[in-house]
């Protein structure tokens, strides 16, 4: 009888441990998701070999798109999360910051011809440049969020409202057009390769952020920072270098989407590049857990968070859902998790399961 | 003695002013003194164009929407919250009520009322969250931006123009401003005029001055913003004034949003993009403080006029539109943050001394 009880208490413990875990509300979202497409349409799943106009082997199918989309947003979610964590506000700008770091990265490889026949600069050049760039742009909104203490969704709408002007600033309000195949390899395919090069970069960027959080203090000093500022300072941390800095990093991320982004079709289009993708972000980083107020945070959560959010928008473009009308969908999905996630109404939730158990115990 | 202490009182006694004028005071004179310093400038440098009466009224014009949108923004944000759903709201009553009207040959007044109770309903739901399931303001009014823009796909996909007699009456009814006016190029006097939503703003702009000065509900909403803890132990009821400033938003944003459509006359998916940013950013500029206790809604009116002039200043200067516009905005706004956050921390450290 005693085994029996034990057993089931350790049974509903170790229950309430997988609930418990960040990585639980991402993963089941994920899980309804995968359910209701098989229910609704097995075909999602199929995954079909095929040559592309180059006459490479692709893999093409909705999970590959979802992989592919999924890694622009999955490298994002790794700055926006530090961001998250570090200030407790969100970065709006990304969107345009992507806008400017391609329209950099053109500039550099055309020079001043915008159809030339030969790249100007080699692309590590032109990349490197970029994440100059890019850097420095998040530098800006670093210094005035730490520095002169504005709130984060604001200081960023500077750049948000700025950034696209300043993105056909750079060209000369041209479109420049690059002819060179081997540029169309980092937001495509490479040739002998089946599958999507972003997801590829995204394991990278996702190894050398995995490697930094283990191998450094970052991930202490974030949090520490986030928590509580004050306190951080008095033990000896710089709270505006760790906000800066993590600003910093997403505008290295910021240049890797913007070099996938613009790889994908060996051109720019200021209005409509990246539209949106801040919204995705923060979504991805919301849907990971992580408190959009700062502190502690879980890296493989929002990345899985991320995938999660493609998933979805890949689920409403197969049924046909028009691509301005997703964000009503997404909308309600936000919202419920937002409601199901808010303190108060956990707290409802849990007193109203003890309250269950006491009875039964009655 | 006394004597002479009564001199250095009344040589100090700018400097005391400027020492004992409140925040909401100073930013709002920073916020009037470049209005005007600007418009001038405009009249100087861009020559006859900015001398004409119509030209100001036209700013008026074009921006009555945005006023009301950025009058309900400077609510939240004295309380210190956000809310970015009111661009989202506007393109949604604009398109219900342009597709009621055409397709359903609706009735203008009961327009109106979807108009208001489409802002209501955002305004309630959007309130219940933040207020009092405690859920972070911007992350709820990102969802309902979301969720308008997605709907007014829904409801309507193509842009068109609206075919109702009535309500193209009411569109081109325009009310001519007494002993204001100027001589067009055939010679004719000709007077100057707003349209029926410059008034709408107005009233919008009148009431809520009233409401915040003289009523213990814009008393809570300062208190509120300016102290949480301290609000709640003066006894003011904390979540419903929350509840209420999101929405008096939504209601405002409603009624911004029919004054929209009366001035565009058309319905799109694409309409007020980005007015939620634009709306911030006016009442930034109009020195509400993002942190919440400080604002005033005169300076959020002069905060629009502002912005729009830019705008005019720039397309007038012959520049490129559509990109220079972003480009100064944003200097502006920068600079107005910039400002703030100086200000404010001088403020502390005498504070502190």
């Amino acid at each position: 009888m005693q085994t029996n009880e034990a057993k089931k208490s350790s049974a509903s413990s170790f229950f309430m441990k997988i609930v418990k875990n960040q990585c639980f509300i991402p993963l089941a979202t994920l899980l309804l998701l995968a359910v209701f497409n098989l229910i609704a349409d097995p075909s999602f799943f199929k995954i079909s070999l095929g040559y592309n106009s180059a006459g490479n082997p692709v893999l093409s199918g909705f999970l590959i798109t979802i992989l592919d989309s999924g890694s622009e947003l999955a490298i994002l979610a790794i700055g926006m999360t530090l961001v998250t964590a570090a200030t407790g506000g969100q970065d709006i700008s990304v969107g345009a910051a992507i806008a400017i770091s391609g329209s950099v990265l053109l500039r550099v490889l055309c020079g001043t011809n915008s159809r030339p026949e030969t790249l100007q600069a080699p692309i590590i050049v032109a990349f490197l440049v970029s994440c100059v760039v890019a850097m420095l742009f998040g530098a800006f909104n670093g210094v005035l969020v730490a520095y002169f203490k504005i709130q984060p969704m604001i200081a960023t709408l500077i750049l948000y409202t700025a950034g696209r002007s300043i993105a056909a600033w750079i060209n000369n309000n041209e479109l420049p057009v690059i002819s060179e195949p081997s540029f169309t390899y980092f937001g495509e395919f490479i040739p002998g390769i089946p599958i999507p090069t972003p997801f590829f970069i995204a394991v990278a960027c996702m190894i050398i952020i995995g490697i930094v959080l283990k191998v450094t203090n970052l991930k202490l000093f974030t949090q520490a920072v986030g928590i509580n500022e004050s306190s951080s300072r008095l033990n000896g941390l710089n709270p505006a270098f760790i906000k800066v800095l993590s600003f910093v990093i997403l505008g290295l991320c910021v240049a890797v989407v913007g070099l996938i982004k613009v790889s994908r079709i060996s051109t720019i289009n200021y209005s409509v590049i990246a539209k949106d993708i801040e919204m995705d972000a923060i979504l991805a980083v919301a849907l990971g857990g992580n408190a959009l107020s700062g502190g502690k945070f879980n890296m493989a959560a929002s990345i899985i968070g991320a995938y999660v959010i493609q998933f979805l928008t890949t689920t409403l473009y197969k049924f046909n859902v028009q691509s301005d009308a997703l964000p009503a969908y997404k909308a309600i999905v936000v919202i419920l998790l937002v409601v199901i996630s808010a303190p108060t109404v956990r707290e409802a939730f849990s007193s109203m399961t003890k309250k269950l158990k006491v009875k039964e115990v009655a | 003695m006394s004597k002479s202490n009564k001199t250095a009182a009344s040589g100090n006694s700018l400097m005391n002013r400027m020492k004992n004028i409140s925040d909401t005071n100073l930013l709002l004179t920073i916020t009037i003194v470049v209005f005007f310093v600007m418009y001038i400038g405009a009249i100087v440098f861009q020559g006859a164009g900015f001398l004409k009466p119509q030209t100001f009224f036209n700013i008026l014009n074009a921006n009555a929407a945005l006023i009301i949108l950025s009058c309900g923004l400077s609510l939240v944000m004295i309380t210190g919250s956000i809310d970015i759903s009111v661009g989202g709201i506007t393109a949604l009553v604009s398109m219900c009520c342009a597709v009621y009207l055409d397709y359903k040959g609706g009735n203008l007044v009961v327009s109106m009322l979807i108009a208001v109770a489409i802002g209501l309903a955002f305004g309630l739901f959007q309130g219940f969250l933040i207020a009092y399931l405690d859920i972070q303001p911007f992350i709820v009014t990102l969802a309902g931006m979301f969720f308008a823009r997605g709907m007014t796909t829904i409801v309507n996909t193509k842009p068109f123009n609206v075919e109702n007699e009535a309500f193209n009456t009411l569109k081109m009814t325009r009310i001519v401003v007494p002993g204001m006016g100027s001589v067009n190029k055939l010679g004719k006097y000709v007077n100057a005029y707003v349209e029926i939503g410059v008034i709408v703003a107005l009233i919008v702009v009148i009431a809520l001055f009233c409401v915040l000065r003289w009523t213990k509900l814009g008393r809570s909403f300062y208190a509120l913003g300016g102290n949480k803890q301290s609000a709640l132990m003066l006894g003011i009821n904390v979540k419903r004034t929350k509840f209420i400033a999101h929405l008096l938003c939504g209601i405002l944003a409603g009624i911004g949003g029919f004054v929209y459509f009366l001035h565009v006359g058309s319905g799109s998916a694409s309409h007020a993009t980005g007015a939620e940013m634009d709306a911030i950013a006016s009442s930034i500029i109009g020195g509400t403080m993002l942190t919440g206790g400080v604002g005033n809604i005169i300076g959020t009116f002069f905060g629009v006029l502002s912005l729009s002039t830019i705008q005019n200043i720039v397309s007038s200067a012959g520049l490129d539109q559509a990109w220079w516009t972003g480009i100064t905005r944003a200097v502006m706004l920068c600079l107005f943050l910039v400002i703030q956050s100086v200000v404010m921390t001088m403020r502390k450290k005498k504070k502190a001394e």
